[in-house]
């Protein structure tokens, strides 16, 4: 799929997770919005086989570690069509399989269950090792937070996954530079964020998390580095704004987890269709 | 022949891994002390090495558990549980099939003291839904639960071993029951049901065989069962016990806040009366360093200890 035909999906699942948001009274805007782009290309583009049997040959898996930003990843399932959209509905409402935070249980198309952050890397890379011991070509991405580094199991897992030679996991750090105390930088510093992988031992690749062309570029480098034989790990370090695609929002900390009510979103949501329209005017212009 | 049950687990995993391709094991650099290196040697290919880094080894397991894999992730019981977050959501939450394996449980590690003893990881493991705990009390109990966690468990479980020789207990031929209370000694059959009873787990219940028979010669009879499994627990057949017997023990080598101590007194406080309950184990206390014998007296746990105390209470 083509850079732009990808950002308008990304666009009608930024209306959704608001929609979804607001219809829940809470949840966390600011890093499902600055993960939507990533998400929508690893959905729309990059992963083979999704949603088919987990013991398939070729079938790649998604990880989201940094579990708040599930908005994200249930819009792209409804968009694929594994979540009926009357269902986005019941976001965080009793008895939904659309946990606050992802729940494999209740809803299987999800991989993992996470939300305790850090650690959603080391299931990640149990799958990933997993596939290398059956001979597999099927790949593993795993979308972590910035702030979720600070967690000591995520550098755990940047040790041991070079030490098990997993080319087939790809790691993106959606790096939106706030969390809920703050921003990173003043919560807990964690550059030079690129520098500390590398010297883990990972092939480090630096992007714009909003720039489709980077995102796709990114991953089929990716892919193209396992196919060469690379036998190490890739990480790709995505600078991403939190909140991104509503003005209002854009990098701002206090969109970290508060829902917008109905007229936000409605703003919100018209911010974004114009914005896709001019996209799509200067484009065909 | 004694034998500890951290051996007794090493060797089945080895048997069952010939068996079951599907068997992984992981360890955090604890594969000699573990014995999960009788795995390694014989499936090089199928063991991984985590170094020391716990929490990640428990996400991994996780992970390979969903892609079709049976992993055992081996560690002392307090450094395993002790990275309590990851098994409740990583495993627990997400119904991983993995087993988790705590060795050095309890006192009977003796010389190291309170940082490597396994006190509090069955209360722990209880506390998470569907986890099953499992704790056998000699190398043939041991045996049976690894085929029953192999073969019939489906999702998590914990099982909890000891560092310690313990002495064979397991009746010759009698076939395992798994999650159900084993009655090991009492009156012989025809005579009057004993008026005691103790139920043992782990390294408890040979301490409990041996002071029912020192009792024995004093004329007193009681009856000795031992609980394998603390989760799902034998609810039904304690109660029955508590019917029968005055007065009832536990013995655990284990905190009693959470432990068999705890499992014996929930099923009981379902009833308006029920037998008298004292539960043996460490009290609400630290471990420390020692003579493995000598702890076991201290904490109060040893045959004598044990005798001492019931002819307290008569």
């Amino acid at each position: 799929m083509q850079p732009k035909e990808l950002l308008g999906i990304a666009d009608e699942l930024r209306i959704w997770i608001l929609d979804m948001l607001a219809q829940a009274k809470s949840g966390h805007p600011g890093g499902s919005l600055s993960a939507i782009d990533i998400v929508t290309a690893l959905f729309f583009h990059e992963m083979r086989g999704i949603g088919t049997n987990q013991l398939e040959p070729v079938r790649d898996h998604f990880v989201l570690s940094k579990g708040h930003a599930v908005p994200a990843l249930y819009a792209a399932l409804c968009k694929k069509g594994f979540i009926p959209f009357e269902e986005l509905k019941t976001l965080r409402q009793t008895g939904s399989r659309l946990q606050g935070h992802p729940d494999r249980v209740r809803l299987p198309i999800v991989e993992a269950s996470t939300g305790s952050l850090g650690q959603g890397l080391s299931v990640a890379q149990g799958m990933a090792m997993a596939l290398k011991q059956d001979g597999k070509s099927s790949r593993v991405f795993c979308l972590v937070g910035d702030g979720e580094i600070q967690e000591g199991q995520i550098w755990e897992a940047a040790m041991s996954a070079p030490k098990f030679q997993l080319s087939n996991l790809c790691v993106i750090l959606d790096n939106n530079k706030g969390q809920i105390d703050g921003p990173v930088s003043q919560v807990m510093p964690i550059e030079p964020i690129g520098d500390k992988w590398k010297a883990f031992g990972w092939h480090v690749l630096e992007i714009d998390g909003h720039d489709m062309t980077q995102i796709l570029k990114a991953f089929e480098e990716a892919r193209n580095l396992e196919k060469n034989g690379s036998k190490t790990p890739v990480f790709i370090l995505a600078h991403t704004v939190k909140g991104k695609g509503v003005s209002f929002m854009e990098g701002n900390i206090g969109w970290h987890g508060v829902a917008p009510k109905p007229e936000e979103a409605e703003k919100a949501k018209q911010e974004i269709m114009k914005n896709a329209l001019a996209r799509e005017g200067k484009n065909n212009g | 022949m004694a034998k500890s049950t951290r051996q007794a687990f090493g060797e089945a995993l080895a048997r069952l891994g010939q068996e079951f391709p599907e068997i992984v094991t992981l360890d955090a650099d604890l594969s000699k002390s573990t014995k999960s290196e009788l795995f390694a040697k014989k499936f090089p290919n199928r063991f991984y090495e985590m170094g020391i880094a716990e929490a990640n080894m428990i996400g991994t397991a996780a992970g390979l558990s969903f892609m079709g894999k049976l992993p055992f992730l081996c560690s002392f019981g307090c450094f395993i549980t002790g990275r309590y977050d990851t098994i409740r959501l990583s495993v627990a939450y997400a119904q991983a099939n993995v087993r988790i394996v705590g060795t050095h449980a309890g006192v009977g590690i003796g010389d190291d003291g309170h940082s490597q003893m396994g006190l509090e990881d069955i209360t722990l493991m209880r506390a998470l839904p569907t986890m099953g705990v499992f704790q056998p009390m000699d190398a043939t109990e041991t045996e049976h639960i690894m085929d029953y966690l192999v073969k019939e468990w489906k999702g998590p479980a914990y099982l909890r071993l000891t560092r310690q020789n313990l002495p064979d207990l397991y009746p010759k031929n009698l076939p395992f029951q798994p999650t159900k209370l084993m009655q090991i000694s009492g009156p012989a059959k025809g005579s009057p049901p004993a008026r005691i009873a103790i139920i043992g787990t782990g390294a408890g219940t040979a301490e409990a065989v041996q002071a029912a028979e020192i009792l024995r010669k004093r004329g007193i009879e009681i009856a000795v069962w031992n609980a394998h499994c603390l989760k799902p627990y034998d609810e039904k057949t304690t109660l029955e016990i508590g019917k029968q017997a005055q007065l009832v023990l536990t013995v655990e080598d284990h905190t009693v806040i959470g432990g068999l101590g705890s499992c014996v007194a929930e099923a009981f406080a379902t009833q308006a009366q029920h037998a008298k309950l004292i539960r043996l184990g460490v009290q609400d206390t630290f471990g420390e360093s020692g003579d493995p014998a000598e702890l076991y007296d201290k904490f109060g746990i040893s045959a004598k200890s044990i005798a001492d105390r019931i002819l307290r209470e008569l």
